[in-house]
C-alpha cells in the first residue's frame, strides 16, 4: 500500500525494539473477547486509476457533472471562483496543518485568519468575529444560545419564519434539551417578517431576523432594532448570501448585537452543501460570549509582530463543562479561502459583483413576469425572489433539467406548505442574459 | 552525524493585506454586464466595504509567502497526540474537486444527485462495517459536532423512555469536548478518576452509576494511549442501570480491523474523518464527525437520512423520533468524498495494517525514548504514548521548552500539557505514515534536546530561533485583545 | 512560585480556604484574592466580576480570574450584596498581580450577617492551613 512506508525489515527491527514478537502481539493488552472475529468486510483496494474511474462514474450520476445553469440559491450560491483561489488554498502548508497550537510555525494560518477576521468585520460592520463556525445554521444556533443564556428571565427566542428553514430546525435541535423554545414570527403579505407580530410576543431573550430573508427580500432591520430595544433583548441578524453586503447596508450599521452568516459565496464551492463557512460576529460586548477561536495580534520576544490564538479560556479544552460551546475544529481552511476571495475582489470588485447579481436577478424577474409568472412580493430583493408559476411548470422544469441541464428555481411548497406553485429563483453574476432568455423561453 | 531536517532558509516578510493595498487595483476581471443596471433604492445600500485593493499577483504572492511560514504534514513529521496527523493522499483532493461532486447544488433534488447520495450511502455502510454499528449518520460537521449529536441522541432516548436523567459520567482522561458536549444537553458531569495503571476500573463506575445517570463517555483507546480493557464490564454496569455508553472515537486509528466499538458494549460513537480517515485538517477544519449507533438509537439519528430502495437513493425526513437537523444541508460532503476515496484506496486489509503500523510506530517511539523522557505509564501503548518532563524539570526545563526546541530541529511538537492527568504531558502520536527513518530522526532530535537540557539549557529556553517569529507574548494578546486590523 | 514564607499576607486582613482575602474593618467588606492565589495563577489576563446589586450567599462563586491557559472561580467569603466592583480591572487585570491588596481588590460587599466574619481565618491560621 503506497501510503504505508514500512518494509518487512523495518517492521522486524522495530518490533524488536518495541519488545513485541509480532504486529498482532502489539494488541495483547486488548482482551481476546473484545477483538473482532470478522475483520473488515470492505471492497478490495483500488489503485489510483481504478479510483479515478470509480469516482468519475459516481460523479457522472450527478447532474452537476455537466455544465449546468443554476437558477437556484436558497442557501447555496453559484458564484464564480477565480482560478488562483483553489490553487493557493491547495498549498499543503495551509491544507495539511493542524489548528495553530504552535504559533511560531503557524504564522501563515494565523495571519491569514487575522486578516479574515478584519475583512469580515469590515463587511458586516461589526466589532469582532470568530475564526469561523461550521455553517450559518450552527452559528445562528450558537448566537441564539448566547441570547438565551444571557437573559435570566426568558427561555424563548423569537425567530423569523423567513430565517432559512434548515437554520430554524438546527436552532431547535440545539436548544431543545435545555428547555428553551423558539417562537416563530410570521411573515406578511409583502414577504417580510411581521414586525407587529413581534411586538406582541413577550418574555423572549432575543430576536433573529435573516436579511436578505429566505424569500430573498430585504428586511427593515432598523425597525427590528427598535423593537428589540423596546423589549431590551438581543438583536441577531443572519444571512445566507454574504455578497449581498457588497451592496446593502451592513448589519452593524443597524446595531446588531450578534450576526450569524454563511460565507459559502466567498470563493467556496457548493460541494453539495458543505463544507461551507459559518460566520459569527458580535459587537464588542459579546467578545467573551462568542464561542470558537480568535486570532489576536501580539509581539514576539524580539518585538516583532506576530499572531496567536487568544482568549482560549472561553473554550472547551480549558473551561470543560462550563464552556459555552463544545466547538473545537471549525472551518478554518474555508475561512482562509474566503479571505483570499475578499482580498481578490477587493473594494471595487465586491461592489461590482454584488451589483451584477442584483441586475441579473431584476432582469430575470422582469423576464419571468413578461412570460406570465406572477411575482409574489413587491419588496426590494438582492439576487433571489419568489414567483407564482403557471400550471404545468413543474413538468417543464424537470424536463429542462434533464434535457438542457438548467435548474429553474426551487419549489417553496416543501418549506412553506401554504405557498403552492411558488418558486424561489436566484440569479448570480455567472448567468448571462442569453442563459436567462433561454430559460424563460423554455418554461414559458 | 547531525541528521536534523530543520535548517534555515530564506523567509520572506509579508505585510498585512491592507498595507499592500493601492487604490484602484482589483484582482478579478468581471465580465461586462449584459443586462441593464438596476439601481437599488439608496436607503438600502451602504458604502462598499473597505476591502484591500490588490491585483491578482499581489494576492498570489501574499498567500504563497504566508503559506511558507506554516508547518504541515507535507513539510515534516507532525506527531501531535490525539490528532492523528497522518499523510493526506493527494488523489483525495482530485476526487473532491470533480465537477460532478464539488459543483453539485444541495437542492438539486434526489433524482439529479444520485452520485452524491450513493457515495454517502456507501460511506455510511463502510463506517458501519469498520465500527460495528447498525447505522451511521454523516451529518455532523466536526468531531465535537458528532459528540453533540451522540449526546443529543442519548438525551432523546431517555426522554422517549419517559424519564430524563440529569448526570453523565466522564473520566479524568476525557477530551475537553466531552464535558462541554454533555453540558449542551443539560447533563451535569460526574468526573471519575482512572486507576493507577491509567485505565478505568469498573468499581469506579459502579460507585457512581445510578438511575439518574444518563450514561458514560469513554474514549477508547483513551488519551493516555491505553486500551480500556474493562470496557465490556463497564458497559454492563451502565446498561444494568438503564444508561448508555458514549464512545469518543478520536483514537479509532489504533484499532481498525482489531476492535469494533459496536461489538464491545458501546452504544454510540463519533469518528473524526480528519483524523482516522486521512482528510486534511486545513489549519483548523473543516473536519467531519460521523456518528455510529446501535439499533436502539437508530430512530434518533439526525435528519435527513439516506436510504436505498433497489438502485435508487433518497433523503428521508420522516423520522418522528429524530433529534432533528444539525447542519443546513447534509454535513461536510466535500470531506466525505475524501474519506470515501481513502477507504477505497486502502481496503479492509490496508486499514487494518494502518492501525497495526500506527501502534508499532508508537511503541517504537515509546521504547526508544523511555529513559530520555519520563514515562508515567510504562506499559504497551496503542497509537500514541505519553511522556512528561519529570527528568528535565531537574534542570528547570519544561515540556514547553522541549516542544519549542523541537521546532528548531524541524519537527512539529507533540501535543503538550494534555491529557491533564499527566503533569507536563508530552504526547506523541507518530501515525502509520511516518517511516522508520523519519521516526529515527525524531528520536534523535528528542535525545539531542534532552542532552541540551542538561548541558546548555538556555538553548531550550530561547527556542525556537529558526522560525519566522520567536515565542509570542500570549499574555498581552489576551489582556488587550487585538482581533482585527 | 513564591515560597510560603515569602508570601505577603497583611496582618489586618482575614483569609479563606480558597485564598481570598477580606478587609472587615469597615461596614462594607472589601474582597480580593491573596498573594498566594495571584502567584499560583501567574499572569492574570482577565477578571470577571458580578454587577453591583447582585446578592450572594457565603461560598457562592461570584466571578473568575483568568490566566492565558486557566480559569479559576472565586468564591464569596460572606453573604451579602455587592455594593462596589473594581472597574479598573477591566482595562488593567494585571493590577491583581501587581497589587492584590490595593489596586487589585475585586468587590465590596455589604454583609448580611456580620457573624459570618468570625468564621474567617487570620494570617496565622491561614499560614498554618497552607503549610498543611
Amino acid at each position: 500500500m503506497r501510503f504505508l512506508p514500512h518494509t518487512n525489515q523495518d517492521i522486524e527491527s522495530m518490533l524488536k525494539i518495541a519488545g513485541a514478537s509480532s504486529l498482532d502481539s502489539l494488541f495483547d493488552s486488548i482482551p481476546k473477547d473484545l477483538k473482532t472475529k470478522d475483520g473488515l468486510d470492505l471492497p478490495e483496494p483500488l489503485s489510483e486509476w481504478e479510483l479515478d474511474s470509480h469516482m468519475e462514474a459516481l460523479a457522472s450520476l450527478n447532474i452537476a457533472c455537466k455544465n449546468y445553469k443554476c437558477f437556484i440559491g436558497a442557501g447555496s450560491y453559484d458564484h464564480y471562483i477565480p482560478a488562483h483561489i483553489p490553487y493557493l488554498i491547495s498549498r499543503s502548508e495551509f491544507m495539511t496543518a493542524y489548528t495553530p497550537y504552535q504559533p511560531e510555525v503557524s504564522q501563515g494560518t494565523l495571519q491569514g485568519i487575522y486578516e479574515f477576521q478584519t475583512m469580515i468585520t469590515e463587511l458586516l460592520g461589526m466589532d469582532i468575529t470568530t475564526a469561523s463556525h461550521y455553517d450559518c445554521g450552527t452559528a445562528l444556533a450558537e448566537a441564539s444560545l448566547i441570547a438565551l443564556r444571557k437573559n435570566r428571565k426568558a427561555n424563548k427566542i423569537a425567530v423569523s419564519a423567513l430565517v432559512h428553514p434548515s437554520h430554524r430546525q438546527i436552532i431547535n435541535t440545539y436548544i431543545r434539551p435545555t428547555g428553551y423554545e423558539i417562537i416563530e414570527i410570521p411573515y406578511t403579505a409583502d414577504g417580510v417578517t411581521d414586525l407587529t407580530a413581534l411586538e406582541k410576543i413577550d418574555d423572549i431573550a432575543g430576536v433573529a431576523i435573516q436579511s436578505p430573508n429566505f424569500f430573498g427580500n430585504i428586511e427593515d432591520l432598523s425597525a427590528f432594532r427598535t423593537a428589540a430595544d423596546a423589549k431590551k433583548i438581543m438583536f441577531i441578524v443572519s444571512f445566507t448570501e454574504a455578497l449581498a453586503y457588497g451592496l446593502l447596508k451592513n448589519p452593524g450599521s443597524f446595531g446588531a448585537d450578534l450576526v450569524a452568516g454563511e460565507g459559502q459565496s466567498l470563493g467556496i464551492s457548493k460541494s453539495f452543501g458543505g463544507p461551507g463557512l459559518g460566520l459569527l460576529a458580535g459587537n464588542k460586548k459579546q467578545m467573551r460570549n462568542l464561542p470558537g477561536r480568535y486570532v489576536g495580534k501580539t509581539k514576539d520576544t524580539n518585538g516583532k509582530d506576530g499572531y496567536v490564538l487568544t482568549l482560549a479560556t472561553r473554550e472547551q479544552h480549558i473551561r470543560r463543562e462550563k464552556a459555552s460551546s463544545n466547538i473545537c475544529s471549525n472551518n478554518g481552511l474555508n475561512a482562509m479561502t474566503a479571505a483570499m476571495y475578499l482580498a481578490t475582489v477587493g473594494k471595487i470588485g465586491i461592489r461590482e459583483i454584488a451589483q451584477q447579481n442584483h441586475d441579473k436577478a431584476v432582469y430575470l424577474k422582469t423576464s419571468l413576469e413578461q412570460a406570465g409568472f406572477k411575482p409574489a412580493f413587491k419588496t426590494p430583493f438582492f439576487n433571489e425572489f419568489v414567483v407564482k408559476v403557471p400550471d404545468g411548470f413543474d413538468q417543464k422544469r424537470t424536463a429542462l433539467i434533464e434535457d438542457k441541464c438548467i435548474f429553474a428555481g426551487t419549489d417553496l411548497e416543501p418549506f412553506y406548505p401554504e405557498l403552492k406553485q411558488h418558486y424561489l429563483f436566484c440569479a448570480t453574476e455567472k448567468v448571462s442574459k442569453d442563459d436567462i432568455d433561454q430559460m424563460v423561453k423554455e418554461v414559458q | 552525524m547531525d541528521q536534523r531536517p530543520g535548517t534555515s532558509g530564506l523567509i520572506f516578510n509579508e505585510p498585512q493585506l491592507w498595507d499592500k493595498s493601492r487604490k484602484g487595483r482589483c484582482g478579478i476581471s468581471l465580465p461586462r454586464s449584459d443586462v441593464e443596471r438596476s439601481e437599488m433604492d439608496s436607503s438600502l445600500t451602504g458604502d462598499a466595504p473597505d476591502l484591500p485593493q490588490l491585483c491578482e499577483m499581489d494576492v498570489v504572492r501574499h498567500y504563497t509567502r504566508l503559506s511558507q511560514w506554516n508547518f504541515g504534514v507535507d513539510s515534516g513529521m507532525y506527531p501531535l497526540g490525539s490528532c492523528t496527523m497522518k499523510y493526506n493522499p493527494k488523489t483525495n483532493e482530485v476526487q473532491a474537486a470533480r465537477q460532478g461532486l464539488a459543483g453539485a447544488h444541495p437542492l438539486s433534488g434526489d433524482q439529479f444527485s444520485q452520485g452524491a447520495l450513493k457515495l454517502m450511502y456507501n460511506l455510511e455502510q463502510f463506517l458501519a462495517q469498520i465500527t460495528g454499528f447498525d447505522a451511521v449518520t454523516l451529518q455532523p460537521a466536526a468531531g465535537a459536532h458528532g459528540e453533540l449529536a451522540g449526546m443529543l441522541m442519548i438525551h432523546a432516548y431517555h426522554a422517549k423512555n419517559g424519564r430524563q436523567r440529569s448526570k453523565i459520567i466522564i473520566p479524568d482522561t476525557a477530551h475537553g469536548t466531552n464535558p462541554a458536549s454533555a453540558s449542551l444537553c443539560g447533563y451535569e458531569s460526574v468526573n471519575i478518576k482512572s486507576g493507577p495503571d491509567g485505565i478505568l476500573e469498573p468499581s469506579a463506575v459502579s460507585a457512581v452509576m445510578d438511575e439518574d445517570t444518563a450514561g458514560i463517555m469513554v474514549t477508547n483507546p483513551n488519551t493516555l494511549g491505553l486500551f480500556e480493557s474493562n470496557i465490556k464490564e463497564i458497559a454492563q454496569i451502565v446498561h444494568a442501570k438503564g444508561g448508555l455508553v458514549y464512545g469518543d472515537g478520536a483514537n479509532m486509528n489504533a484499532i481498525m480491523g482489531i476492535v469494533k466499538p459496536g461489538e464491545i458494549g458501546i452504544d454510540v460513537l463519533h469518528l473524526n474523518l480528519h483524523k482516522t480517515f486521512s482528510t486534511p485538517h486545513g489549519g483548523g477544519g473543516p473536519g467531519s464527525g460521523p456518528v455510529g449507533v446501535v439499533k436502539a438509537l437508530e430512530p434518533f439519528l439526525p435528519v435527513p437520512r439516506v436510504e436505498k430502495n433497489l438502485d435508487t437513493y433518497a433523503f428521508v425526513n420522516d423520522c418522528p423520533d429524530s433529534i432533528g437537523r444539525l447542519h443546513t444541508f447534509y454535513g461536510h460532503f466535500g470531506i466525505m468524498i475524501r474519506a470515501y476515496a481513502y477507504i477505497l484506496s486502502m481496503g479492509g486489509k490496508g486499514l487494518t495494517d494502518a492501525s497495526k503500523l500506527a501502534v508499532l510506530n508508537a511503541n517504537y517511539v515509546k521504547e526508544s525514548l523511555k529513559g530520555t523522557l519520563n514515562l508515567p505509564y510504562d506499559k504497551p501503548c496503542m497509537h500514541e504514548c505519553v511522556f512528561n518532563d519529570a527528568i528535565q524539570q531537574q534542570n528547570h526545563i519544561t515540556t514547553m521548552d522541549m516542544a519549542k526546541r523541537l521546532l528548531d530541529y524541524g519537527f512539529h511538537p507533540p501535543t503538550v500539557y494534555f491529557p491533564l492527568v499527566v503533569d507536563g504531558a508530552f504526547m506523541v502520536e507518530p501515525t502509520e505514515t511516518e517511516s522508520k527513518e523519519y521516526i529515527d530522526q525524531f528520536i534523535y532530535a528528542v535525545k539531542a534536546i534532552a542532552k541540551e537540557a542538561r548541558n546548555t539549557p538556555e538553548k531550550l529556553k530561547n527556542a525556537p530561533v529558526m522560525t519566522k517569529v520567536t515565542r509570542l507574548d500570549e499574555v498581552s494578546a489576551a489582556r488587550k485583545p487585538c482581533l482585527r486590523g | 512560585m513564591k515560597e510560603i514564607n515569602d508570601l505577603n499576607l497583611p496582618d489586618n486582613l482575614k483569609y479563606t480556604d480558597d485564598h481570598e482575602w477580606a478587609d472587615t474593618s469597615g461596614d462594607v467588606v472589601t474582597i480580593g484574592i491573596n498573594d498566594y492565589a495571584q502567584d499560583q495563577l501567574g499572569e492574570i489576563v482577565f477578571v470577571e466580576l458580578p454587577e453591583v446589586g447582585d446578592t450572594f450567599s457565603k461560598g457562592d462563586e461570584f466571578g473568575s480570574v483568568e490566566s492565558v491557559k486557566a480559569v479559576s472561580e472565586i468564591y464569596i467569603p460572606i453573604s451579602g450584596e455587592v455594593v462596589g466592583i473594581n472597574e479598573d480591572l477591566e482595562d488593567a487585570p494585571e493590577l491583581v498581580n501587581e497589587s492584590c491588596y490595593e489596586g487589585g481588590w475585586l468587590i465590596k460587599v455589604k454583609p448580611e450577617d456580620t457573624a459570618e466574619l468570625d468564621g474567617l481565618m487570620d494570617k496565622a491560621a491561614y499560614l498554618a492551613m497552607l503549610k498543611g
